[in-house]
């Protein structure tokens, strides 16, 4: 098994306790959290990605428990092992797209992707020596999709990466994640509200507000 | 791409406020420079140029004023003294040796001194061409007036009345140029050396062309064509004056005695090159502290100015810095990112302050070719202002702990869920 979660809790101080369903999946598979706002499907991407640490359970990513690991070494397992694909771009402005991709390589001592390669994949080889403030929505958020796959991870999180596209770009968005995951032999886990994207990916869990 | 990268874009990612630091350190670490350069070679050439000197004589006066127009020549002279008195002086038992100067002329600005051969011995001047001055009306110049005036050995010029620039001009008779002295680095450089009687018999024309008889104008062949003194007082039966005498000491017993002796029982007055150039010294002190008050001030606001820079750009960039956490940065690269920001800032606003600060000596240097700033060596490096780039890199330190400090604690799972 690439990737699993057992028994995940977690509480914010002084509100009530998240019981979180475990996850199991290999690599290529994908899944869909489904949850309504405030349902805490933000924080179980957090302790998946390591962000947040369960008061109780574990994350284990290839072997490693996710939630054991502390400091640098966390760190470093999540630039390394772990992409994130957040909301919003949140793309760095002062650098050019192949800098934002290249800063993303240099917190990361594993053999990475071809940055030039990527970029032509993802149709964005014309943009990469502009500026972030210079790309339409969707490029920026294709560069960030980008940069969560250039280390090549195991595992790949979207955080509600459709819920401002239209039907056709959350189609393509979609497809392009689930197309570059299983080419790289990565898990993908999508946390969305977006019913729309049930059509393409079929395995799901739904998280609800204790 | 790495964290020094990285800094320097977020730096130049905002030009005008990363300037305007820059500029605000560099001014005062600029102010810093100067005062650090001038006060150096400021106190060395003033030592370099007394040297030797133990006691300036001249008119009742200033006694600052005469040290500076006698031996740094540059203020005005406080008037003339009777030469039969100063030569009773150079008699006396503790005087070792007595330099007269006749000043009151310039050519262009550059002030032409009447002395005896011994005011060149005491500077231990060489020669670049020519030798020193045998006959009335032979100069020899300074390597700095050679320079500037272009002139050559044999050429003949006029000096102008007064010791500044443009008064009326002595054409009755012109001075010949017949020695040229090597760079010496001191006051020398920027003189035009010539005998007493030179200086002498340019101001007896200006009374006596009106009722020049044929005797007289015999009686001037005479004069201009003899040998002028090398050593000691020129030979003359008139009543003649000089500006001041330069003495050396026999012994320092000379020290306690002769000054006050002069000043109460002659005409004359005597003052210290020593003591008043620390007099000098005090009281440009003030100006100086003031300045530096201000460079300081100028420091503490752009170390200011960084903080709230950094402080400010770190609340735009909270998410920036999450995202570069959640891509593997651990909180030891933002800290690290954070002040690598300040300490470049900083290191940019020094280098440009002392580039600024040898630039503006230079151009204070070109502005004055004929007073004491002249000899000023701008683009000489003290070891100085490495403490100056340090203090600096202090300054960014200090300025960017906060705001590094902060990025160090940013919550990344807060900033990232906060939409």
């Amino acid at each position: 098994m690439l990737f699993f979660t057992k028994n995940l809790q977690f509480a914010y101080p002084g509100q009530t306790r998240y019981y979180f369903p475990d996850i199991s999946l290999d690599s290529g598979d994908s899944l869909l959290v489904l949850g309504k706002s405030g349902s805490g499907k933000t924080t179980l991407l957090n302790l998946l990605s390591g962000l947040l640490v369960p008061d109780s359970g574990e994350v284990v990513l290839n072997g490693v428990i996710v939630n054991s690991l502390k400091g640098v070494n966390a760190d470093r397992f999540r630039g390394e092992n772990i992409g994130i694909v957040f909301q919003k771009p949140h793309l760095l402005a002062p650098l050019t797209v192949k800098e934002n991709l290249q800063m993303a390589r240099h917190f990361s001592k594993s053999e990475g992707l071809d940055l030039d390669n990527l970029l032509s994949e993802l149709n964005l080889s014309h943009k990469s020596n502009s500026s972030i403030a210079k790309l339409s929505e969707g490029e920026a958020q294709r560069v960030s999709i980008a940069r969560a796959l250039v280390n090549k991870p195991r595992l790949i999180l979207a955080d509600e990466p459709t819920s401002s596209l239209d039907d056709e770009n959350a189609h393509k968005v979609i497809s392009l994640l689930q197309n570059q995951a299983s080419k790289i032999e990565a898990a993908l886990i999508i946390v969305t509200h977006d019913q729309r994207v049930k059509d393409q990916i079929s395995n799901f869990i739904q998280v609800q507000a204790p | 791409m790495n964290l020094l990268k990285l800094s320097w874009k977020y730096l130049t990612f905002k030009p005008l406020s990363t300037g305007l630091n820059v500029l605000l350190l560099a001014l005062g670490l600029a102010i810093i420079t100067v005062l650090l350069l001038v006060q150096d070679q400021f106190e060395k050439k003033m030592t370099q140029d007394a040297a030797g000197i133990d006691l300036v004589v001249g008119a009742k006066g200033s006694p600052l004023q005469l040290i500076l127009s006698s031996v740094y020549h540059i203020d005005f002279p406080t008037g003339n003294i009777p030469m039969n008195e100063a030569i009773r002086l150079s008699r006396n038992r503790l005087v070792k040796q007595t330099i007269p100067l006749a000043l009151g002329d310039n050519y262009q600005g550059y002030r032409i001194v009447g002395t005896n051969h011994d005011y060149l011995k005491l500077y231990d001047a060489g020669f670049l061409a020519g030798n020193a001055w045998n006959e009335p009306f032979e100069v020899v110049l300074g390597a700095t007036v050679a320079e500037k005036s272009g002139m050559k050995l044999g050429e003949t010029f006029s000096g102008s009345h007064g010791i500044s620039q443009g008064s009326h001009d002595h054409d009755e008779h012109a001075f010949k140029v017949v020695g040229i002295l090597e760079p010496q680095g001191n006051v020398l450089d920027r003189l035009v050396l010539t005998s007493i009687e030179s200086v002498w018999y340019t101001h007896d024309e200006k009374g006596e062309e009106t009722e020049e008889s044929e005797a007289q104008i015999e009686d001037h062949e005479e004069h201009f064509h003899h040998e002028v003194a090398k050593t000691g007082f020129p030979q003359t039966d008139e009543e003649r004056e000089v500006t001041s005498l330069l003495i050396q000491y026999r012994s320092p017993m000379a020290a306690v005695q002769l000054p006050r002796m002069i000043n109460s029982n002659t005409s004359m007055q005597a003052a210290s090159p020593s003591f008043e150039i620390s007099r000098l010294f005090e009281l440009l002190g003030i100006g100086v502290t003031i300045l530096e008050g201000l460079a300081y001030v100028l420091i503490v606001i752009s170390g200011l100015g960084i903080f709230i820079a950094l402080y400010n750009s770190l609340k735009e960039r909270r998410y920036d810095l999450a995202v570069l956490r959640a891509i593997g940065a651990s909180r030891i690269d933002l800290l690290l990112l954070i002040l690598l920001e300040g300490i470049s800032l900083t290191f940019l606003g020094s280098i440009l302050g002392i580039l600024l600060g040898h630039s503006f000596l230079s151009v204070l240097a070109s502005q004055n070719e004929t007073g004491v700033g002249a000899g000023l060596e701008a683009w000489i490096f003290l070891p100085a202002e490495l403490w100056i780039v340090i203090y600096a890199l202090c300054v960014g330190l200090l300025a960017s702990l906060i705001p590094a400090w902060s990025a160090y604690r940013t919550s990344i799972a807060d900033q990232l869920t906060r939409k």
